[in-house]
């Protein structure tokens, strides 16, 4: 399929930009007209993304985190990435109520959020070089 | 921003939330309820979410650390009001099996 529209930004890891970036995924979106439910979706996917990226790719220190939102013709897909630590293991980090950090009080739900409320989700990672969440929402007809 | 108002009807706590509530809103309404919970006791505490207007699994962390911390006191916790977008968050955590949300 023939992506119709593409953009990409680059922003700080600082947690006051999660809602920067849920918004704007969610500003680009609109261009497809969705429901107010599948952009509660897109948006709630994209903030455990990047929330991720900054709790734990970066461990809340200094960093950058690039997204690129690409829109077809009744889809979008948004790959969020960081150059931060990495994941040690997918397999255990994709199970519901797993947390690597149980001293923050994180629920441990993120990724199956982001399962949930996507229609795909690929996580790919190296120790060290950082994490890369590619993930795709499909919007209904109307 | 997160806008967290209170009122204490006896031994019943609760607590208003209004705005978003993510990992960066999460930290200051954490302090805010923990300090309300030491500074006199409650044995209910309701967390008000009419006027959540989103949630991510941040939120749900708070609520799981806030409930935890009510059982550890001998007091429960409710959930009043989710709009339809922060029950989905809430259902698809299994947080609606731990405590009542009406």
């Amino acid at each position: 399929m023939q992506p119709i529209n593409r953009m990409k930004i680059e922003f700080e890891s600082k947690s006051v930009n999660e809602s920067f970036a849920r918004i704007v995924a969610a500003a680009f979106a609109s261009q497809l007209d969705p429901t107010l439910e599948e952009l509660a979706d897109l948006k709630t996917a994209v903030s455990e993304a990047v929330t991720n990226a900054i709790i734990h790719g970066y461990e809340q220190k200094e960093g950058t985190i690039y997204m690129e939102c690409i829109l077809y013709e009744d889809s979008i897909t948004v790959i969020i990435e960081d150059h931060g630590v990495g994941i040690e293991d997918i397999e255990k980090a994709r199970i519901p109520a797993f947390t690597s950090k149980p001293e923050l009080e994180r629920a441990g739900m993120g990724f199956a959020i982001m399962e949930s409320f996507m229609d795909s989700l690929d996580i790919e990672s190296q120790k060290g070089a950082g994490t890369k969440i590619t993930m795709t929402k499909k919007f209904k007809k109307r | 921003m997160l806008e967290i108002t209170f009122k204490r009807q006896n031994r019943i706590l609760t607590v208003y939330l209004k705005g978003e509530l993510d990992h960066h809103a999460v930290l200051k309404v954490k302090e805010t309820i923990d300090l309300q919970l030491v500074k006199s006791p409650v044995a209910l505490l309701i967390l008000d979410m009419s006027a959540v207007t989103f949630m991510d699994s941040s939120g749900v962390g708070l609520i799981v650390g806030r409930y935890n911390k009510m059982k550890s006191l001998g007091g429960s916790m409710k959930i009043a009001n989710p709009g339809l977008n922060i029950l989905k968050v809430l259902k698809m955590s299994g947080l609606s099996r731990l405590m009542e949300i009406s």
